[in-house]
């Protein structure tokens, strides 16, 4: 019993891994794809057709070069800090509700790997923890450009993680819950959160932006105050893994978007199967296929985004998070607590 | 009188004020909401992207690529190595080595000079086209194609090998 739960266990993590490692390597050619149809060009199209082996011949590239590490930097830290990054990037994944239950012959298999009743502030840890790899990276490169960058990363995930945990804390009131996997059964069908925190979704969606260094946010790589960044002097996969890293992130924080606030597996019309006999497993996989359509929509958001929306100014970024946002996300939680009162949800 | 910012010669002047933002404009959500659908929009343009190896645009009329050493009509060589492209030539990258006629070879050059070598220097050339002009003979012409790659500086030294005309038969 308690083996075959392990066996269980190792599949799923097994299987979200590698989905998560996939869908990043493939975000990197999506990202590359839609900038370029976003400016009237093809982007890569000459690895394989439509170039899909674009993301293994960049693999190649960054495995095969030369790998520095500058003379005056701490060695250990300089090697830490991409491994922290990625590390913290891809457990991420663990308490996110991918699926209702598979039935499989007499064993059922929840498609989440850790049901633990604190999901959202597992969450929140491991993405606190993430900007320890870019602030390490920084420091241990001993250059001060990225020193500055770190700084900029440290202070802009503290000052976006702020209006990011109170603009959950409003559906938090509605939920009453922290375990991500009764959330998600809380949306069955078309329930959504989404429908009752637009306000707290906007902000959250900000902050997202923000905690994982995209466009509009992504202040700290910036080639023309900081030479490159964090990742100044880091060469072959040791960069590599810091900006795969962040797609990772992407895919996190597209997931939890997804699960948070529409619904996660859930989609329009599962009761009405239900009914009319179609069995619980097809229902399960259909689940799965409707969170990854979410999660794909969400990296898109992100990409489409970043090629529309120019870069802030540091002092703007701050002003908006804590003039801006954090107001409006008090504010949130208000307006939701005066309602809940009203109406005795 | 007019005042002096009112007054527009051309009927096209613009006078651009900063006004403080309103509400609407400083949620900023609006024009970020429009700046995305404008880019979603070309998502479905038609690429601007000519495919270059396989695709290639064609060049205008006056376009001046890679020299030719042309030959008239019976296939005779026009070249009588007079040198004044040579000496037109600002970027000082034609030489040549003039030659007499044999008997027998009236059929090859046209008059008793002609260049025995002729080599323009790829490198330096800047393909003004004062040589294409200089020629009193009509010897040669920048109808080419764009000058190709190559790894190894000799490679760039073009002789009558890769200059002069194929025969026509």
């Amino acid at each position: 019993m308690e083996i075959a739960l392990i066996i269980e266990k190792v599949i799923l993590i097994s299987v979200v891994l590698g989905v998560s490692l996939l869908t990043a390597m493939y975000t990197t050619l999506a990202e590359r794809k839609i900038a370029g149809f976003l400016q009237d060009r093809h982007g890569p199209n000459r690895a394989g057709p439509f170039g899909l082996l674009q993301p293994l011949a960049d693999g190649v590239k960054l495995f095969t070069k030369e790998e520095i590490i500058p003379g005056e930097a701490n060695r250990f830290l300089f090697v830490l800090g991409p491994s922290l990054a990625m590390l913290m990037a891809c457990v991420g994944t663990a308490v996110i509700p991918w699926g209702e239950e598979l039935q499989i012959g007499d064993r059922t298999v929840s498609l989440q790997i850790a049901d633990v009743n604190i999901g959202i502030l597992y969450i929140f840890g491991v993405v606190a923890l993430g900007v320890y790899g870019i602030m390490i990276g920084g420091w241990a490169s001993n250059n001060k450009y990225s020193l500055l960058s770190a700084i900029r990363a440290a202070s802009q995930n503290i000052s976006y993680e702020i209006s990011m945990g109170l603009s959950l804390i409003a559906l938090l009131m509605m939920t009453g819950t922290l375990s991500l996997g009764e959330i998600v059964e809380q949306q069955r069908g078309i329930n959504w959160n989404i429908w009752y925190q637009p306000l707290g979704f906007i902000i959250f969606l900000t902050c997202s932006f923000a905690e994982t260094n995209r466009n509009p946010f992504d202040l700290v790589e910036c080639e023309t105050e900081l030479v490159g960044g964090y990742h100044t002097e880091y060469s072959s996969m040791k960069l590599g893994f810091f900006l795969f890293a962040e797609y990772i992130n992407i895919f996190v924080a597209s997931a939890v978007m997804s699960t948070l606030y529409f619904g996660g597996y859930n989609f329009p019309g599962m009761d009405a199967l239900a009914q009319a006999g179609v069995s619980q497993n097809w229902i399960t996989l259909i689940g799965v296929g409707a969170l990854l359509a979410k999660i794909l929509f969400f990296i898109f958001f992100f990409i489409w985004v970043r090629w529309t929306v120019p870069r802030f100014r540091y002092d703007q970024l701050m002003r908006l998070g804590w003039n801006i946002l954090i107001p409006l996300a008090i504010a949130n939680i208000m307006v939701t607590g005066v309602v809940i009162w009203l109406t005795g949800r | 009188m007019e005042k002096l910012e009112n007054i527009s010669l051309t009927g096209r002047k613009k006078v651009l004020e900063k006004k403080p933002m309103n509400f609407m404009e400083r949620i900023y959500l609006p024009s970020i909401v429009q700046g995305l659908a404008i880019t979603f929009k070309h998502l479905f343009r038609k690429k601007a992207t000519v495919q270059y190896p396989e695709q290639k645009r064609e060049f205008s009329a006056n376009f001046r690529g890679i020299h030719s050493l042309k030959r008239d009509e019976e296939g005779k060589e026009r070249c009588t190595a007079c040198g004044l492209c040579a000496l037109s030539c600002p970027a000082e990258a034609i030489t040549m080595i003039a030659d007499e006629r044999k008997a027998g070879e009236e059929h090859l050059y046209r008059e008793e000079k002609y260049a025995s070598v002729y080599e323009i220097n790829m490198l330096r050339c800047i393909f003004c086209g004062f040589c294409e002009e200089a020629c009193p003979k009509q010897a040669i012409y920048l109808d080419g194609d764009i000058a190709p790659a190559d790894v190894d500086r000799k490679n760039f030294i073009y002789g009558k090998d890769k200059l002069l005309e194929p025969l026509l038969k």
